[in-house]
């Protein structure tokens, strides 16, 4: 059976859920794996919650916020971008692929976007496969 | 934890919506027999009277503490089912929605069993959400009665007058010694051509003598902090020299001071003297001496109208006054300037005195303004027989300059051309453009009859140099149209110069904390649906601080901005989402790091050194809380557990 990575989506209320919704509006499909948290903020994510989802099992961890700019609260995604950025260096210094944490502005019309991120977010985790503490069925 | 949570899951179908995807039978039956789920169903419509009957039953009968309703958005119907779950009992923070439509069924048409999965997993992890969510209550807070106008043109006048006549008490604060603004300065406005004045003056005259409005000219906001319902400012009263009630106007002072300094109501083409009015129907009507022309405000250097005084209202000893005082809102109507002179160098601006903005050549066109209402070019006076309009000036040029339109020029400049030939029926006036922006009431009317029946030449096309040639400034430019280059002889160059924001918009932005735009003017919460308001509760825009806006713009702005405030004002209290952060005082070190984490300066470290949120501030992103070394913070009915707890529903087994 071909791998299914598990993945989360944590996705800010104002932009990116938003934006996920006008995806399911416009029936704009994509990949079933990932499972989406809508939280007040992308600010709101710490990197413990990225570790955390990561050392649960999922393979690939996707953090949405707003447009650099837009975000509801001024800036709390100025500070998950830099909190991702340095994950990311930590990640790789534990021998972890970085690329399964990805970070990407979405906004509420940008549909089209959500979609095509969570596509090519899946596909290129399913070519890195399983992550260390994967519990995807193989 | 006291009772062990019983939660109710409620899956729509919405109608095939979601069933022709996702197993809901299926899922209602799987959901039963995970942790703390007392109760599950489906239902056709859960948004319907009987859906949400069943929801309210279930509750009652089975001692729920927690719903899940199974749906579609949240931004849809969760104000609806929260309503619901309230009607039996239950606190509203304890009805969470699981978004399996638009994220889910809408999405995944075509994955056999896998939304039916997914879906369980969405339903799973708001389940953990839900049993662990505290109930709330919205914050209740007093606050101030009175509102804060800044800025008395049009615009801060429109909204002053509005909030007063609904019974509030407004103090409206102007930097100049009157009010007016740009609209005092105008000759005719377009379309209708009413003379400015006539149509300004008596609004001016309806403000001042408002029982509910105080009026404070020549005054500045110095300080000002607070919050939505709770503004604390400081207003700084600058001195006139002039008791304004003594004033009689009769002017004897003006006669006899000896120093004569540019006029900056007349745009710089006359002169003025140290004491002065701006124009006769100022308000408040009274003279002003200005102290930086003024020869010293000392008896020993002058007192030539001290001396001619008879009324004795001048007084050289007024200080500065500072007033303190409580706002529940505020209007910020600062206005606009034309973008400098300095900045338009490739037509002369600024270095050929017949080279004039659209603002000197109101003045001009003005009854009383320095040359009577008689179109004369500065240089000598005499009467322009060619004019060159240019428009887009330092406008629609990202470039070299502003790359936004100033909204208002092809519209002013149709006007000037209109009264120029007017008063100089013989004169020859020409237009260059980009393009023509009419897009007001009667707007498109005006400018046909500019161009067929005054016999205004426009043309389409850029100017690509000006220069002087003996008496006259040499314009080339293009005719695109006819396709050719044109060469004009002008006697008076008028340029349409782009609306910039007011000087100071940036110290006013830093002071009540708001967002400008990237071109500098003010930046309202959203750009369609909330284009008053500001970001800032309680701080709401009128007029061309915002953006370029002709008068009629200008006041339904002011009107709505007004609005707003009233809406706020008549609010017994206030009341803010509880969904705030929460500090453990034993976890924190007073480190501070969250304390400049936080956009809305909602934390401070207390006198006992450990971090204290301000309710009413903390608008409750959770940015301060995920920032926190030591887990101290945590964001209400989003804890780091709850978190937690979700991401291993979704993964974990
Ligand atoms: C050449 C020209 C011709 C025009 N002709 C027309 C026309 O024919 N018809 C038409 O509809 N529109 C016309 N307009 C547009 C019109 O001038 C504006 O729409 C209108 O004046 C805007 O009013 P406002 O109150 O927003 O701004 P303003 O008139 O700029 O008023 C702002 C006020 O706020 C004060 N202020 C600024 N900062 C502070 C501060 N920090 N504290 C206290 N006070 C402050 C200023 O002193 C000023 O009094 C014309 C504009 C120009 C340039
Ligand atoms: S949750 Fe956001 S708004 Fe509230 S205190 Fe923390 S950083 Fe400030
Ligand atoms: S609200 Fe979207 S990133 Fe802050």
């Amino acid at each position: 059976m071909e791998f299914e990575p598990k993945l989360v989506g944590f996705l800010c209320k104002w932009c990116s859920s938003a934006g996920a919704d006008l995806a399911g509006v416009s029936r704009k499909s994509y990949p079933p794996n990932l499972v989406p948290i809508t939280v007040n903020c992308s600010g709101r994510i710490d990197v413990n919650h990225i570790v955390r989802a990561l050392k649960d099992g999922a393979d690939g961890v996707l953090v949405s916020g707003c447009h650099p700019g837009d975000c509801h609260y001024t800036s709390g995604n100025y500070k998950t971008w830099r909190r991702v950025a340095l994950l990311k260096h930590v990640l790789e210094d534990f021998g972890m692929n970085p690329d399964r944490v990805r970070l990407e502005w979405v906004s509420a019309t940008e549909g089209e976007k959500f979609a095509r991120t969570v596509e090519e977010f899946t596909d290129e985790i399913k070519e890195l496969g399983p992550g260390p503490f994967s519990n995807a069925k193989e | 934890m006291a009772i062990k949570p019983r939660i109710g899951v409620f899956i729509c179908h919405c109608g095939e919506n979601i069933a022709g995807t996702v197993d809901v039978s299926g899922l209602a039956e799987d959901i039963i027999g995970y942790d703390n789920v007392a109760f599950s169903t489906d239902y056709e419509y859960m948004c319907s009277d009987p859906g949400q009957n069943k929801i309210k039953e279930a509750i009652e009968e089975e001692n729920l503490t927690g719903v899940v309703v199974a749906a579609c958005s949240p931004s849809m119907h969760e104000e609806t089912f929260r309503g619901a779950v309230e009607d039996v009992g239950l606190n509203r923070y304890q009805c969470e929605i699981a978004n399996i439509r638009e994220q889910c069924s809408w999405v995944h048409g075509e994955d056999g069993d896998k939304p039916t999965e997914k879906a369980l997993k969405i339903i799973k992890g708001v389940v953990e959400k839900v049993k662990r969510n505290v109930s709330m209550e919205p914050v209740e807070r007093e606050h101030a009665d009175k509102c804060l106008v800044i800025g008395g043109g049009i615009a801060g006048i429109q909204a002053a007058l509005d909030v007063a006549e609904a019974g509030n008490e407004v103090i409206l604060v102007e930097k100049e010694p009157t009010i007016g603004g740009h609209m005092a300065q105008l000759s005719e406005t377009f379309p209708t051509l009413d003379c400015s004045q006539c149509i300004l003056t008596p609004k001016m005259v309806e403000l001042n003598q408002h029982p509910n409005i105080e009026l404070l000219a020549y005054s500045e906001v110095k300080e000002i902090s607070g919050y939505v319902g709770n503004y604390s400012a400081q207003i700084e009263r600058k001195p006139t020299y002039v008791d304004t009630d003594a004033c009689n106007l009769c002017g004897d002072c003006e006669d006899v001071c000896p120093v004569e300094v540019t006029d900056e109501f007349n745009q710089g083409l006359d002169t003025r003297k140290a004491i002065n009015i701006p124009f006769s129907q100022a308000i408040p009507s009274s003279y002003t001496l200005d102290t930086d022309a003024c020869l010293g405000l000392n008896p020993l250097r002058c007192s030539e109208c001290a001396e001619a005084c008879d009324a004795d209202a001048i007084d050289f000893d007024q200080s500065s006054e500072y007033v303190e005082e409580e706002f529940g809102a505020v209007i910020v109507a600062t206005g606009y300037d034309l973008y400098p002179k300095e900045e338009m160098g490739e037509y002369g601006y600024g270095k050929y005195e017949d080279v004039v903005d659209g603002l000197q050549f109101e003045r001009m066109l003005s009854a009383t303004g320095p040359t009577g209402g008689v179109v004369r070019r500065p240089s000598d006076g005499k009467i322009p027989e060619n004019v060159v309009f240019i428009q887009c000036s330092g406008s629609r040029d990202p470039e070299n300059h502003n790359s936004y339109c100033s909204k208002i020029c092809c519209m002013y400049t149709a006007k000037h051309a209109k009264l120029y030939k007017e008063t100089v029926p013989d004169g020859n006036a020409y237009v260059f453009y980009i393009d023509i922006r009419a897009g007001g009431k009667d707007y498109e009317e005006f400018i046909q009859d500019v161009q067929e029946e005054d016999r205004v030449l426009y043309l389409k096309g850029k100017v690509s140099k000006l220069k002087r040639v003996d008496e006259k400034m040499r314009v080339w430019g293009l005719d695109e149209i006819a396709g050719e280059r044109v060469e004009i002889d002008a006697d008076l160059v008028v340029l349409a110069q782009s609306i910039v924001p007011s000087k100071g918009t940036d110290e006013t932005s830093k002071k009540l904390n708001l967002n400008l735009g990237a071109n500098g003017f003010f930046k309202e919460a959203h750009p369609k649906l909330r284009p008053v308001e500001s970001l800032t509760g309680g701080v709401f825009f009128a007029g061309t601080g915002q953006g370029p806006k002709d008068i009629p713009d200008s006041v339904s702005q002011g009107s709505g901005a007004a609005a707003k405030a009233i809406d706020l004002l008549s609010k017994p209290t206030l009341s803010h989402d509880p969904q705030v952060v929460e500090i453990d005082e034993d976890l924190c070190s007073g480190c501070g790091l969250c304390v400049g984490q936080c956009p809305y300066d909602a934390l401070e470290i207390n006198s006992r050194g450990v971090a204290e949120v301000n309710e009413i501030l903390c608008e409750g992103c959770g940015t301060c809380a995920s920032g926190c070394p030591t887990n101290a913070l945590s964001l209400r009915n989003l804890t780091d557990e709850q978190l937690t707890e979700m991401i291993h529903a979704h993964i974990g087994d």
